[in-house]
C-alpha cells in the first residue's frame, strides 16, 4: 500500500494519504513523532516500487519507435510518468509532435497543483526550487503530504524523489535495451502496472464522503469523453469534478442552513470522524483543508 | 526529426509547470476555497488516470484482463498490502488472466 498504509502504529484512525491530514496530526497532536526511519522506509517502498515499473516505460517506449537515447532523456528529463506513457503512445501512432507534446504536456499540469501544496509544507529555500520541481510527481507528492511534520515531510520528498529518480531510469535503459528480449509487454500484464500505481496512490486519499465523489464523478468525466477529446485533454477535464462536487456540496449546506436543522452537515460531519479521524475542529465545511504545518 | 521535437516540447512545458507550482506565492493557498481545490484535484486527476489505463486502449473503452488485474490490486489495497504488493498483484493476475484466456 501507500506510504500512509505502512504506519498504523503512528497513523491508526486515519488511513489518508491526501495531505491535509498531515498537518493535522501536527497540530492536534496525534502523532508528535513519526520516526525518521520509518518515514525513509516509507518513502523507500513507494521510491523502489515505481521505480522499478520505468523498466515498462522503457519497453513501450522502445515498442513504440523510440531509440534508447530518446527514451532515457524522457526519463532523465521530462520524469513524470503518465506524461511520458502519453507521448510515446501518442508517437507510436504517428501522431504530430506537438498533439503529442500537448497531451503529455495536459498530464504534467497535475504536477503545478502538487508543487502549489508541496512549497507551503516544505518550505524550501528559493535556490533549490528549480532542482526540487524536477521531483515534483505523484509519488513525491502523495508520501510527503502524508507526513505529519515538515522534518518527516522534507525527508520523504528527498528519498522518494532520490530512489524514483535513480531507479526509474536505470530500469528505462534496462527496459529499453531489452524491449527486444521480452517481447509483447502486454503478454507479461506489464501494462497492468501503470493503473495499479494510480489507484494505490489514490486509494488513501480517498477518506471523506467529498474525496469519493469526486473520484467518481472525474471516472465518468475521464472515461466518458475519451473518444471525443484529444488524447490527455480527458485527464485534465476530468479535474472539474471538483467545482462540481464543491457546488452541489455548497448548495447542500446552504439548503441545510436555511431549514435551521442542518440535516447534511451534521450528516456530513459524523460521515468524516468515523473516516478521517478528528480535524475537524473548524466544523465539516472545509473537511479536507491542508493544515499548516508545525514542525 | 519530430520525435525529437515533441520531446523537447514535452520536457520545456512539463518542467515549466513542475517550476510554477513550486513558485506560487504561499499566499495563493491561504483562501479556504484554493486550499479545497488544491487538496480535490488530484484526486479526481489520479482517479480519471486509473480508470483511463484501465478500461481503455488509445482513445477506445475496452473491458480487458486488466480490469481484473485492478479488481485484484483494489482487494489487495483493501487488504493494506505493500504497495510493490498491489502492483505485483495487478500484473500477476492480468498476465495470468490472458494466458488463460489468450
Amino acid at each position: 500500500m501507500t506510504p500512509t498504509g505502512t504506519d498504523d502504529g503512528t497513523n491508526e484512525g486515519s488511513r489518508g494519504g491526501d495531505g491535509g491530514a498531515g498537518g493535522a496530526h501536527a497540530r492536534d497532536g496525534r502523532a508528535p513523532s513519526k520516526r525518521d526511519a520509518t518515514v525513509v522506509r516509507d518513502a523507500l517502498g513507494v521510491g523502489v516500487a515505481v521505480g522499478l515499473s520505468g523498466f515498462a516505460f522503457g519497453v513501450t517506449s522502445a515498442g513504440s519507435g523510440l531509440t534508447v537515447l530518446q527514451s532515457c532523456l524522457l526519463s532523465l528529463l521530462v520524469f513524470t510518468g503518465a506524461s511520458q506513457f502519453a507521448l510515446v503512445g501518442a508517437l507510436a501512432g504517428g501522431g504530430n509532435p506537438f498533439t503529442a507534446a500537448a497531451g503529455a504536456f495536459f498530464l504534467g499540469v497535475r504536477n503545478a497543483f502538487y508543487g502549489l501544496r508541496l512549497s507551503q509544507l516544505l518550505a524550501l529555500p528559493r535556490a533549490v526550487r528549480p532542482l526540487a520541481a524536477h521531483w515534483v510527481i505523484d509519488e513525491t507528492a502523495a508520501v510527503s503530504l502524508a507526513q505529519p511534520t515538515r522534518r518527516a515531510a522534507r525527508i520523504g520528498f528527498t528519498v522518494t524523489g532520490l530512489s524514483l529518480y535513480v531507479l526509474w531510469n536505470a530500469t528505462t535503459l534496462l527496459g529499453a535495451l531489452g524491449a527486444e528480449a521480452i517481447g509483447d509487454t502486454d503478454v507479461w500484464g506489464l501494462d497492468a502496472a501503470g493503473p495499479a500505481v494510480f489507484l494505490a496512490l489514490l486509494a488513501p486519499m480517498l477518506r471523506t464522503a467529498a474525496d469519493r465523489s469526486v473520484a467518481a464523478v472525474a471516472v465518468v468525466l475521464g472515461l466518458g469523453l475519451l473518444p471525443f477529446l484529444p488524447t490527455g485533454a480527458p485527464v485534465l477535464v476530468s479535474a472539474l469534478a471538483v467545482p462540481i462536487v464543491l457546488s452541489v456540496e455548497g448548495r447542500k449546506l446552504r439548503a441545510g442552513r436555511k431549514h435551521e436543522e442542518g440535516h447534511d452537515m451534521h450528516e456530513e460531519g459524523r460521515d468524516m470522524h468515523e473516516e478521517g479521524g478528528d480535524m475537524h475542529e473548524e466544523g465539516p465545511e472545509e473537511p479536507d483543508v491542508p493544515r499548516r504545518e508545525d514542525p | 526529426m519530430s520525435i525529437w521535437i515533441a520531446i523537447g516540447v514535452t520536457v520545456v512545458g512539463c518542467y515549466v509547470v513542475k517550476l510554477v507550482g513550486l513558485l506560487v506565492p504561499a499566499g495563493a493557498l491561504e483562501r479556504p476555497l484554493v486550499k479545497r481545490v488544491a487538496a480535490l484535484v488530484p484526486v479526481a486527476l489520479l482517479a480519471a488516470l486509473t480508470a483511463q489505463q484501465t478500461f481503455a486502449e488509445g482513445r477506445v473503452l475496452l473491458l480487458d484482463a486488466r480490469a481484473a488485474g485492478l479488481a485484484a490490486a483494489a482487494l489487495a489495497l483493501l487488504l493494506r498490502a505493500p504497495f510493490l504488493v498491489v502492483i505485483g498483484t495487478a500484473v500477476i493476475v492480468t498476465a495470468g488472466l490472458r494466458a488463460l484466456t489468450g
